[in-house]
Order: C-alpha cells, then structure tokens, then sequence
C-alpha cells in the first residue's frame, strides 16, 4: 500500500518548527512537513474536525503564512505599482484580497492587503512568502520598508460558533460583533494585543487572529477552552476551502495563471481594470478585452470515488482541461474539483468526465461554492 | 489458517489456495477516514505487487499491493456503501478482495504478526 497522492509536502532542507509545534503534539497533532514546516494534518480525523467546522468552531494554526508589514513615503503609489488593488478604496482595518502579478500576468501569490494607521498589512502564503519579499524587496522604491512580523503567530477561528466563542473572551474599545465580514480591528486576549479580522478561508463566519507568538500557546489553549473550539489540522482546513470553492496557492494558481483566468477578476479593482499602471496589467487587460481560452470552474463527481490534482478533463473524447484540486466532500458527501477547462466547456451545467487512473468519472460543471458561503456580512 | 503481512502494509490470511486481502489497522490508521475502494474484478489474474485496488481517503489515494499472484475470486462488495469498513474492521469485515494463490511459495517471504508488529515499530 502506498500514497500517491498526498498533502503537498514541501521539499525544504529544513524543516522549521513553528511557535504552536509542542502544542500541537500535545494534542495529539499528527505533523507533516508543509511549506518548510512542521504543520499538524489531523488530530483526531479529517472528516470529523471538517464536520466539527462546519458545525461548531475549529481553531486553525496558520502560522506559516508570512505576515509582512509595508510603510514609508510614498507606500501607496508603491503598493499599487505591484498589485492590481485600488487603494483610494481601501478604508482602514478592512482586510482584501489581492494579487502579486509577475510580468506576463500570472499568479505570484494571492494575499490580503490591510490599511493600518501608518502604513499596510499584508498576509502571504507560507511556501512563497521569501519569493514575495524578494519581489517585493525588487520593485518597492528605498523609501518604502518591508518588515516582516515574523514575532507574531496566527491563528485562524471558523466556524458558526466562532463569534459566541471568541466574544467570551476578547475586550477590545468595540464589541466584537461590530465587525462584519472583512472587517477587523484591535482587541485584547489573554492580556495580550491582538489583531483580528472577521475573514477566513473555509467560507463559514470566523476570525484571523494575529498574536505575539510566545502567547499563541496560552491564547490557543483558552480558545480551545471554549466548549465550541477544537484544534483543526491542515488536512480539514483544504477540504473546507475546497467546498468554499476558494483557490489554494501552488495548485489552483500558478505563476502561468492570469486572474481573469482564474477567475478571480474581483482581485482587480474596477479602477485598475480601466487603467492598467501595476505589473502585469499587459495580459489582463487584454484578457478582459477579448477573453481567455480557458477558466477555472467546479466539478460535480458522482460516486465516490475522488478525482485529484493532475487529472485530465475530457469533453467526449477530446481532452479539454485539468483538474487542480479534489477530493471528498465531507458535507455533500460526494466528491468534488476544481480545474482549468476551454471556455466552450466551462458552462454550468456541462457535462464532463475525468480520466482517474484510466478510468473516466462522469463529471459536471458546476458553479462555485460548493457549499454555501456563511459569512457574517 | 494463516496470515501474512507485507511491508506495504497488506495482510493476507490463506487457506489451502484461496487467500483474503486486506490492509492492516496501521495502514488505516496513516490513511485517515476512508471515503472510497476500488476493488478489483472477478476474474482478474494479478501478479505479486500488481496494484488492483485503490483506498481513497480524504486526503489521498493510495494503491493496495497484490501480496502474491493469484486470480481474483470475490471483492467485498459492502464497501461499496461503507467503506469506513476499511477504518473500523481493517483486519476483518473491511477484507479488499479474494484470490486463488497461483504460487503459494511466494508467501515464504511474507512476515508473520510478531515481525509485522516490530517492523511498524521500527517506523
């Protein structure tokens, strides 16, 4: 017996150990190597802290992700030369997602961007996050600094229940409920400042929370004190954001993918989608203009059996695409994907099939998500 | 009867000529809930180390490992409906598949429970 087919395990020289690592293992956390760390893929089960999220409230450690803080003279017309955002619109405390483009207009990175009082917030994937300061390191003017908050952890609290659990023990000059979805603000916890915002990555209702790392122990032993909160490994955390239908780094976006074919045009700010000025703009303006030959879309599998990264899409006979991420839907308990199809395939409703291991899975086009969005707007 | 177990973490219980395939409870344990098997045809002739079976967990796929050559005589069916079968009864009623041995003298090289037990933990 043998996998092949797994989490992606990044191939680093070294694998680092992250803030929460003995907290983890305490918990019983089994740890796979992901993005040069040691991360925790389950504890007591994928379906079952998918199912517990969905339900309840599952704490996320997402220390990995790089937390990079921007400032200096000029910052925003530096900021704007290197992502398609429109920063006239971005008001304070108000995390968006935005894009690094390279040259040719693919995917560097997806991130949030966040105005701070005196300069932006950044959150980056974990196994780009050295590429994104090295880029970002190129194209920012001297007057502008880039620093990276490598001093403070993250933790990630979803769920329906994560608003009632996390108010019981946060104090902040505003109630928590004040913030709606992509909205965050100071607060403390456990005694300690703390960043949070009301955003996430598994499409229920729930918080991003940037701490101190010497207290993300004790902050994550008190959330999980709460009888809504359970620890959530990685392994639930990409089956979430599968359903959520949101794309993952590495996978579903790629440095050969566009945001227009990706999907994601809401990345591109209306302004910048008629003005261009930011890197990258070259291809995505003219795909908004005349199109792109492929999309990213849903995939529907009957059965049971999963079609994963790597497989191909068929239309008939005629090969038409590739799935970029799959597997079993806990909550519809059917399998689902997501892939890059030829336009003329990635109508809702299409029927497809896709080739697992010579053999061909009826599929069907779908739109996303999969499972509803529950965000507290 | 007697069981055999690989290092890839198959079992196999023989009787006579016929054995019964399965994956060990360890093996389950590393795959985490099982969402899916797809088991092999009646029928079908396997060479030792032919993979016709595939464990589909949340997060992976995983191929099952013919411990012998032999020809498929019946796979279990009732994983169909519940292939948790494979987490909760790995080493009995989550069996994968049955076959007749076509070269019994390929289990020589088999381990026995004791050498399987301290082979997992050596890993």
């Amino acid at each position: 017996m043998s996998d092949t087919y797994d989490i992606d395990e990044a191939e680093a020289p070294q694998t680092e150990v992250l803030p929460l690592d003995a907290w983890h293992r305490a918990r019983g956390g089994r740890m796979v190597e992901f993005a040069g760390y040691w991360m925790p893929v389950q504890y007591e089960g994928i379906l079952a802290e998918h199912l517990w999220t969905r339900d309840s409230a599952g704490l996320f450690d997402v220390s990995h992700m790089g937390q990079l803080f921007v400032s200096g003279e000029g910052v925003e017309a530096a900021l704007e030369a290197v992502l398609p955002i429109d920063l006239a619109t971005l008001k304070p405390f108000a995390p968006r997602y935005s894009m690094l483009l390279n040259e040719g207009g693919g995917i560097i990175d997806d991130l949030m961007v966040t105005r701070w009082n005196s300069g932006f917030y950044l959150v980056v994937n974990g196994a780009t996050k050295w590429d994104d300061m090295g880029h970002l390191r190129e194209h920012l003017p001297d007057e502008v600094t880039l620093t990276q908050l490598d001093d403070n952890a993250l933790l990630a609290l979803q769920g329906p229940q994560a608003a009632a659990a996390l108010e019981r023990v946060v104090t902040g000059e505003f109630p928590l409920s004040a913030l709606t979805f992509m909205k965050g603000g100071q607060f403390m916890l456990a005694g300690v400042d703390a960043w949070i915002s009301r955003s996430g990555y598994t499409g229920e209702d729930g918080f991003e929370i940037a701490i101190p790392a010497e207290n993300a122990a004790e902050i994550a032993d008190l959330l999980c004190a709460q009888p809504e909160v359970k620890p959530i490994g990685l392994g639930a955390r990409d089956s979430l954001r599968l359903e959520a239908g949101l794309p993952l780094y590495g996978h579903d976006l790629t440095e050969e993918i566009s945001p227009v074919e990706a999907d994601l045009l809401f990345a591109v700010n209306p302004r910048r989608r008629r003005e261009g000025g930011f890197i990258g703009a070259q291809r995505v303006l003219a795909e908004l203009a005349n199109g792109t030959a492929r999309k990213r879309i849903g995939l529907a599998l009957e059965g049971r059996q999963a079609a994963r990264e790597g497989a191909e899409i068929f239309a008939g006979d005629q090969a038409v695409g590739v799935v970029t991420s799959g597997g079993f839907s806990p909550s519809l308990n059917h399998p689902i994907a997501m892939g890059y199809v030829a336009k003329a395939h990635a109508a809702p409703g299409t029927e497809l099939s896709i080739d697992v291991r010579g053999k061909r899975l009826p599929a069907r086009a779908v739109s996303m998500p999969f499972v509803p969005h529950r965000y507290h707007r | 009867m007697t069981r055999y177990y690989t290092q890839d973490h198959e079992w196999i219980e023989v009787s006579g000529s016929e054995g019964t395939v399965g994956i060990t409870d360890y093996a389950q344990g590393q795959l985490g809930d099982i969402t899916y098997v797809d088991l092999p045809e009646v029928g079908a002739v396997l060479a030792k180390g032919d993979a016709p079976c595939v464990v589909d967990s949340v997060k992976a796929a995983s191929d099952v490992y013919s411990p012998v050559s032999g020809t498929v005589t019946e796979a279990n069916h009732a994983l169909a409906d519940a292939p948790e079968l494979v987490n909760t009864e790995a080493e009995t009623g989550g069996w994968l598949f049955r076959l007749t041995l076509s070269d019994p003298a390929e289990l020589s090289v088999l381990m026995d429970r004791a050498a399987y037990d301290a082979f997992v933990a050596g890993l």
